[in-house]
């Protein structure tokens, strides 16, 4: 039956087929290969998660700080508590600078090779290279939603005798949360992608057990194919999955 | 709330305020001395940039004064050791665009502040809530989302938002000046019910009307003066000011 149908398709079309299997099973069946990939996914997903929640939370505090800096110090009288903000701000705005102002594989070259060069656990340094990287953007992204609250918003509260942590808590912060979620969304997604770079510091993530794979068969099509394929699917994924979440957020507000 | 009583002849008692802007070129106010007491309804009017609003937002501190004194209930709140946050509970502010917040439904905005700040249960704060929305007829948009509402249905919301924490005086910055000509009926009336009340209110407002028929003392202002501070008769009826007529020969 099978033989019969093969028969009845041209000769390249078989070949092309026949290569195809062959190099699938060499890629991935072969010694196990496709664990390269899994183990890597395993690795490129926890690096991702938790360095965004290290980057969240960065970046909410690194908000806060530039936002209320620039809110309440040409009205705060001279003292202690203007001292230490203006410090704050100044220290938050060169740890802007730099993180933004560098790519992040350097970072984590430099995380790795300088900073925690006694470390062995890469896995380790690869989240806080990213989350420390991703709070710089995700800090702006917050800063952004906090500014686009209209003054009027903070005043109500405040004329309601909330104090200004209680007012950002309240009634600032989960406005601007709404209206960047989108953006921490796509900031997520973009993480996701950068983590492809932890085989600068050896670190097995998806994208190096795909070049492992490709060192070892000496083919390079299947193995670097299945991981954008992997990286495209869950990109596409949590796009949808925002998307979702934004309409029944919009949704609760009408 | 565990504040000592203190003595004060006027609840509301200020004194040579004033309020600069790039470093003294901008005399936004100049000198405003005004008492108001208890259950009063005072209306300021002036042309626009004569100091209302700063006035006004002085006295809850939105606006920190660059010099005077405001005595709240024999308290002087510019001091530096005044917990601001205990006072503005005690004084309600509504605002000419509402500021109802969108994120919350109407009973979630009527009841987050005396929750959070007077420490009320949700069913005590809520009972209370309830209770309001029935006196602006509003009972039936309790689980409603602010962008859900008419103009004159968020202002009169702002109202009682503000009433949830019953206090002793509410400031009102053109709360009609956000509405369209048919709304404005409706918050003015929830306004003048309060006035019968006995609440005590600051009314910045362009509406001479209700000024005439609710205010019991009219304040003009001007260039970040008090011109005229007199009984509504006083100030329509015969103003023996010059600036006054030309303002209200433009107004009326
Ligand atoms: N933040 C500010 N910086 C500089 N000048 C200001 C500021 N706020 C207010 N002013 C000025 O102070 C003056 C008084 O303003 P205010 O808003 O109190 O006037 P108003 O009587 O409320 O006017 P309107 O009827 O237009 O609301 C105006 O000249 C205004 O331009
Ligand atoms: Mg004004």
């Amino acid at each position: 039956m099978t033989l019969g149908f093969m028969a009845a398709l041209p000769d390249w079309l078989v070949n092309w087929w026949t290569d195809l299997k062959d190099q699938f099973i060499l890629n991935f069946i072969k010694d196990d290969r496709y664990r390269y990939i899994l183990k890597g996914l395993g690795v490129t997903l926890e690096v991702t998660f938790f360095a965004v929640l290290l980057g969240i939370a960065i970046g909410v505090i690194v908000a806060i700080i530039r936002s209320t800096h620039d809110k309440l110090v040409t009205d705060m009288r001279a003292g202690i508590a203007r001292f230490i903000l203006n410090i704050l701000n100044a220290l938050v705005k060169l740890y802007l600078t730099v993180i933004r102002g560098t790519p992040v594989v350097v970072q984590l070259m430099i995380a790795y090779f300088v900073i925690f060069s006694s470390s062995k656990n890469k896995i380790l340094v690869a989240i806080l290279a990213f989350g420390i990287n991703s709070g710089a953007y995700v800090a702006e992204i917050i800063r952004s939603g906090i500014m686009s609250i209209d003054n009027g918003q903070f005043e109500a509260g405040r004329s309601l005798g909330f104090n200004y942590v209680q007012t950002m808590i309240y009634i600032i912060i989960p406005q601007a949360f709404k209206n960047v979620l989108p953006a921490l969304a796509n900031e997520f997604i973009v993480l996701l992608k950068e983590t492809s770079v932890s085989g600068y510091i050896g670190l097995e993530d998806m994208t190096k057990g795909g070049d492992i794979i490709r060192s070892r068969t000496y083919s390079a099509f299947m193995p670097l194919l299945a991981v954008a394929l992997i990286y495209l699917v869950i990109v596409v994924f949590f796009s949808r999955l925002v998307s979702m979440l934004e309409r029944r957020l919009r949704n609760s507000e009408r | 709330m565990n504040d000592k009583p203190v003595n004060y002849s006027h609840l509301i008692q200020v004194t040579d305020l004033k309020k600069h802007y790039n470093g003294g070129d901008i005399k936004a106010l100049d000198g405003v001395s005004v008492n108001i007491d208890k259950g009063e309804v005072v209306v300021v009017i002036g042309p626009s940039g004569s100091g209302k609003s700063t006035f006004l937002r002085s006295l809850n501190l939105l606006e920190v004064p660059t010099s005077g004194s405001i005595l709240f209930e024999g308290v002087d709140i510019t001091s530096p050791d005044v917990n601001i946050n205990r006072l503005r509970m005690k004084m309600g502010m509504v605002f000419q665009h509402f500021n109802l917040f969108p994120h919350l439904t109407i009973l979630q905005n009527m009841t987050l502040a005396p929750r959070k700040l007077l420490g009320l249960k949700k069913e005590e704060a809520e009972a209370r809530a309830m209770d309001l929305l029935g006196k602006v007829a509003l009972s039936d948009r309790a689980g409603a989302y602010p962008s859900q509402l008419s103009g004159g249905q968020k202002q009169r919301i702002a109202i009682v938002r503000a009433l949830c924490m019953s206090p002793d005086v509410l400031l009102f910055d053109e709360p009609t000046s956000a509405l369209d000509p048919e709304m404005v009926g409706e918050v003015l009336d929830v306004m003048k019910t309060l006035a019968n009340e006995g609440m005590t209110m600051v009314v910045v407002t362009h509406e001479m009307g209700f000024a005439k028929e609710v205010g019991n003392r009219v304040i003009f202002m001007d260039q970040g003066r008090v011109v005229m501070d007199n009984t509504p008769s006083a100030v329509f009826d015969n103003p023996d000011n010059e600036r006054l007529r030309t303002f209200l020969a433009k107004v009326l």
